[in-house]
């Protein structure tokens, strides 16, 4: 069978454009995407449909390009706190040293993320629509955190439909009408609240800390404490940390972003000064 | 670069395991609370359990029907969104609540829906059938369904089927005439039954623990009950 376009007659870059799946691109490896499909299942959809074959065909996400490492957020006395630090690695290489990943979304929000840097900014733009678009409304109704959490799990498992994830692990916080609301969100769409939530390498070694640590009357003192101690820990074990760390609260007045600060830390214990003390070796 | 990442799947399991048990006049459906990824716990109080109905907090309906699903979190959330605005729809044309054979059948639909990229979710639904008896469905991820007497479904079915199996033996489907598939059990032995079965399952499945959640369905109404489980 003929494809659609061709039948039609060749349409313009332009038409091309309005459709982000169906654009391709100049400079086809200016990505890390891939033309064809390697899902069986979008094979099949390819051989039997010519008009889905430009669906097909299309690029997508295979695997992120430059991430971003954990996020971790508690609940407190009188809202939200959120810590992430600043890195942005290419792989393996610290490509970005001082990338915002947390960021004030409409009133009552506030939305950290870990993973694909370019698809955190992608969503920053939907959700920059989706508040603008509310706000025409001019009737004083605000999107709260649960209604934006709601969103973002929608567009999230939306794009792991289409087999176009959206390669992020995020963070939503709020606090709207007294009620303190605290959620996650992956790539393939699975979402919960808790009342202490970490992405990627936080889950396994900030949340114990969090789990034996936390409680629900902590003040903003004893929070910022908390997070800090987290922090400490995914700064000596994960590779892809860096010390240039933000802090974020949200509360009923709303979100506050504090400037970017170190953590003192301490490497003179005697297996850090010599860490081949203990593993015999032929040099 | 060289490839480094596993392939990406659009899948998960999540865990968990479910229960229901259908009496002569009574239903008893329960879930633990655990959800996890992988070795990871994401989080010990997610609910597995769903209602299937918009409740209105000043009228306070009458819930016939209740589905626990355990699988992938982001397709039990959005069949569970899907089945609930079907049954609104419903509940605007009809203007009553769905039974429970027909949000069974509705259900099973619904997955073979989506036969060929399906809701990765095993689901058990339990309620009260049109004469008030209890009833139990239980399904496959792609929809085919059975009404029973008692069923499990999860990463802890396998443990927990064949405990029930023992304790309840139900009569066997091939016997004519048709026996009844309802347990002989009351309400509080089968609440009872369903604790049991799950601190046990708790001890070996690695998926199922931290709280059970219990919800009760009767002629009086909707009953909730909560037990602490393992939490290792």
């Amino acid at each position: 069978m003929r494809l659609l376009t061709e039948l039609l007659g060749t349409p313009t870059e332009a038409d091309l454009g309005v459709k982000g799946t169906t654009y391709q691109s100049q400079l086809p490896e200016l990505r890390l995407k891939e033309k064809k499909s390697r899902s069986s299942l979008l094979l099949s959809i390819q051989e039997t449909s010519s008009i889905m074959g430009s669906v097909a065909e299309s690029q997508r996400t295979l695997y992120p390009y430059v991430t971003g490492s954990s996020v971790v957020a508690i609940k407190y006395k009188d809202g939200i706190l959120m810590a992430a630090d600043m890195g942005g690695s290419y792989g393996s290489t610290l490509r970005y040293k001082s990338i915002e990943r947390l960021k004030p979304i409409g009133k009552h929000s506030l939305l950290g993320a870990s993973g694909e840097i370019s698809d955190f900014q992608e969503i920053l733009r939907y959700l920059d629509e989706l508040i603008l678009y509310d706000n025409m409304w001019d009737d004083g109704n605000s999107l709260g955190p649960k209604e934006v959490h709601n969103y973002l799990t929608r567009v999230m498992y939306n794009r792991r439909n289409k087999f176009n994830p959206l390669w992020n692990s995020l963070v939503l916080g709020g606090v709207k009408n007294g009620q303190k609301y605290l959620g996650m969100v992956n790539m393939i769409g699975i979402n919960f609240e808790d009342n202490h939530v970490a992405t990627g390498l936080g889950n396994h070694l900030a949340r114990p800390i969090l789990r034996d640590e936390w409680n629900e009357n902590l003040t903003f003192e004893e929070g910022v404490k908390l997070l800090e101690k987290c922090m400490r820990v995914l700064l000596y074990r994960d590779r892809s940390a860096v010390n240039k760390i933000q802090i974020s609260k949200i509360t009923e007045e709303g979100a506050t972003v504090y400037p970017p600060f170190s953590l003192k830390t301490y490497w003179e214990f005697s297996a850090f000064r010599n860490p081949a003390a203990g593993a015999a070796g032929s040099w | 670069m060289t490839k480094q990442h596993a392939n990406w799947s659009p899948y998960d399991n999540n865990g968990g395991s479910c229960v229901a048990i259908a009496g002569a006049d009574y239903c008893v459906i329960a879930a633990d609370t655990r959800m996890s990824t992988g070795y990871n716990i994401l989080t010990r109080e997610y609910s597995k359990i769903s209602k299937l109905s918009i409740v209105h907090s000043a009228l306070q309906m009458h819930d016939k029907c209740v589905m626990a699903s355990s699988g992938f979190q982001a397709d039990v959330k959005a069949l569970q969104k899907n089945l609930s605005a079907r049954h609104l729809i419903y509940q605007h044309q009809h203007n009553k609540q769905m039974s429970c054979p027909a949000m069974a059948q509705l259900l099973s639909n619904t997955l073979y829906y989506k036969r060929f990229f399906p809701y990765y979710s095993f689901n058990v639904l339990g309620g009260l059938d049109n004469e008030g008896k209890g009833c139990v469905f239980t399904y496959d991820a792609v929809g085919s369904y059975e009404r029973v007497g008692y069923s499990s479904q999860g990463s802890g079915s396998t443990l927990i089927m064949p405990f029930l199996d023992n304790q309840l033996k139900s009569p066997s489907p091939l016997l004519l005439p048709a026996q009844d598939a309802v347990t002989p059990l009351s309400e509080s032995e089968a609440v009872d039954l369903v604790k049991t079965v799950f601190a046990s399952a708790t001890e070996r499945d690695i998926y199922t623990g931290d709280k059970l959640e219990i919800v009760i369905l009767n002629a009086s109404g909707i009953r909730r009950e909560y037990l602490e489980l393992r939490k290792d």
